[in-house]
């Protein structure tokens, strides 16, 4: 499965998946706490010597921020102009150091080993109901068909383009869910029928 | 839960995936509508309530965990943490919604399924992410509220495109 | 041996199958019919997929409804989509996944996906990714992941529909070459040519059942 990992043998990459959570949860927790600049930018330094320590580029980082420059611009002149520039700063500051901190975790952690740690945390919810052994599977059955969906939707696609309709939501997404229901009966029929017992 | 739960949960998270791959369409005004909120208001209508919000709280971890799933090939964990994260967060809260209402209040009717989906998919998404994003950036709400209207028509559309395929969905499958 | 004592199944109020009594215990026998005539709904009834609404299936002596785990042991389930049946995203793992449904021992289900393996010529493909792989090679991956349990019978739905004729033939060799007793619906005559026995569905009932040369033909005269 193609994944957002950066292929390395540093420290981070060796780090186990749910450590590395928790620290970026711990993390995120302490920069929505502080308000003060210099804070989030010493914890930027730090996140940024982490990326090039874990041998990432400076690029990869600003990679991170990118998709939502947008949104922080305008966050930052409304702040501007309603607040302060200074907090307007700030703000944008905070975000954009929570999203490269983000990055660096889903850069040097495989998806699957994610998926491994998030599985093993649910365990801690058995007592309210959660199987971690369904969860596990639900995870590989997504896996398995957002491949298989992604084709579906592509055929179907080329089958409307052939009458014209590909820019059509509707008519390229009545039959994918058509057919994805359909399909949902049969595999669980397939699963049941390898011995699964829920 | 029973092994069709399971599939049904599985298939949704990744119909919502594959609907990433439909091409935004651009609004006059220059906001794009990407497809991918509705596999949210259709994990709503057609898996249903629990199915439904489950699927999107799978969907939400396999972002998290750095699979490329969101529109235009964004994952990773950081954007639960943007300042949209809270319209993310909301997915599972909203597709439970709109399973719950139109499974109750819905019928056949196809304004009230509009309606519901509506409130599901729009009022109950927004009322989650706009106080997160005025908290996270630290704007008043109604700031946060007027930066998000343009995105409202093309969740208008994608909700009348939801009940259409749900009530498609539901006489190509009688029974369903 | 598996047998069907005066079965009726339906869906809602709609007959699907009425009065079906078979005895089967041959190595190789197909099944045809039109398009509706009941082939899958039968098929399904053979390890308790579907449970009849009147009568009794038996698998060596146990009833499907109450026995359904020990029936899906003794019967494995091809379908006509692998797409549909290949449930893990690898290879290894989608073999490995029925083995763990029956509790076998790590290393018994590392054993068998090594000899599954090569035996269809697909051990370089244990860590490929199941999306990637042909039509033919999904096939043969969904017969492999079913017969590493090694069920006594191997019922096929329609398991060549979607090949071409490469990857068909490719298909009927594996299944020539499995030691179960084999049950295979399908609209390709050629394949039961050699059954030991062939049964004919029409609209829900048995309505020709002996070897391939007398069926068959039958079965041309009344599809005109
Ligand atoms: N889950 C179901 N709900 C309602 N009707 C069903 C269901 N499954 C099958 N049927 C009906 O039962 C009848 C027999 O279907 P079945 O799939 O057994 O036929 P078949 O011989 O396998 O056909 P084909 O050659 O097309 O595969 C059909 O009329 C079909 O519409
Ligand atoms: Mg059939």
């Amino acid at each position: 499965m193609l994944d957002l990992y950066s292929p390395g043998t540093s420290r981070l990459h060796r780090a186990r998946a749910g450590w590395k959570l928790l620290a970026l949860m711990a993390f995120g927790t302490a920069i929505f706490l502080t308000d003060t600049l210099w804070h989030v930018l010493a914890a930027g330094g730090v996140v940024v010597a982490l990326f090039l320590l874990s041998g990432l580029t400076l690029r990869q980082a600003w990679a991170q921020v990118r998709p939502a420059i947008w949104i922080l611009a305008i966050l930052f002149v409304v702040q501007g102009i309603i607040n302060s520039w200074a907090l307007g700063a700030f703000v944008v500051a905070r975000f954009a150091v929570l999203l490269t901190a983000a990055g660096l975790l889903t850069l040097t952690t495989r998806a699957s080993d994610m998926i491994d740690a998030i599985t093993f945390g649910l365990g801690f919810l058995r007592p309210v109901g959660v199987n971690p052994a369904k969860v596990g599977l639900t995870f590989s059955l997504a896996l398995r068909f957002i491949p298989v969906l992604g084709q579906i939707t592509q055929e179907v696609r080329e089958a409307q383009k052939a009458r014209g309709l590909e820019r059509s939501l509707i008519a390229v997404a009545l039959p994918v869910a058509i057919r994805t229901i359909k399909m949902a009966d049969d595999v669980a029929d397939a699963i049941d029928a390898r011995g699964y017992r829920p | 839960m029973d092994t069709k739960s399971i599939v049904y949960i599985a298939l949704f998270a990744a119909l919502t995936a594959a609907l990433a791959l439909f091409p935004p369409i651009q609004l006059p005004g220059g906001v794009p509508i990407t497809a991918q909120s509705l596999g949210v208001m259709l994990a709503g209508s057609l898996a249903g309530a629990k199915r439904g919000g489950l699927a999107m709280v799978l969907f939400l971890a396999l972002v998290a965990a750095g699979l490329p799933l969101l529109a235009g090939g964004r994952g990773g964990i950081g954007v639960l943490f943007g300042p949209s994260g809270g319209f993310l967060f909301a997915w599972p809260i909203s597709a439970f919604v709109i399973g719950y209402c139109v499974s109750k209040f819905a019928g056949d009717n196809l304004v009230k399924l509009i309606g519901w989906i509506i409130f599901g998919g729009i009022v109950v998404m927004y009322a989650i992410g706009i106080p997160w994003l005025a908290v996270a950036a630290e704007m008043p709400m109604t700031k946060a509220l007027t930066v998000m209207l343009a995105y409202i028509p093309g969740d208008v559309i994608k909700a009348v495109l939801a009940a259409l395929i749900t009530r498609g969905v539901r006489r190509a499958l009688p029974g369903f | 041996m598996i047998e069907l004592r005066d079965v009726d199944l339906s869906f809602g109020d709609r007959a699907v199958l009425r009065g079906v009594s078979l005895r089967l215990s041959e190595r190789r026998i197909g099944v045809i019919g039109a398009n509706g005539s009941g082939k899958s709904s039968f098929m399904r009834l053979l390890n308790g997929l579907v449970l009849p609404n009147r009568g009794t299936v038996t698998v060596d002596g146990l009833d499907t409804g109450t026995h359904g785990k020990d029936v899906r042991r003794k019967v494995g389930f091809v379908f006509q989509n692998p797409d549909n049946q290949i449930v893990f995203p690898v290879v290894e793992e989608d073999l490995a996944f029925g083995m763990k449904n029956l509790d076998l021992p790590k290393d018994q289900i590392a054993a068998r996906i090594n000899e599954v393996l090569a035996r269809y010529d697909m051990t370089d493909l244990r860590e490929y990714p199941a999306h990637l792989l042909s039509g033919g090679q999904k096939q043969l991956l969904a017969i492999s992941g079913v017969l590493v349990m090694e069920p006594d019978w191997l019922v096929l739905d329609e398991p060549t529909t979607l090949l071409d004729l490469r990857n068909t033939r490719r298909i009927a060799r594996a299944i020539d070459g499995v030691n179960q007793h084999v049950i295979m619906a399908t609209h390709d005559l050629d394949l039961i040519a050699g059954f030991d026995r062939v049964i004919l569905f029409d609209q829900g009932k048995v309505a020709l059942d002996g070897p391939p040369a007398e069926v068959v033909p039958a079965y041309e005269r009344m599809m005109g």
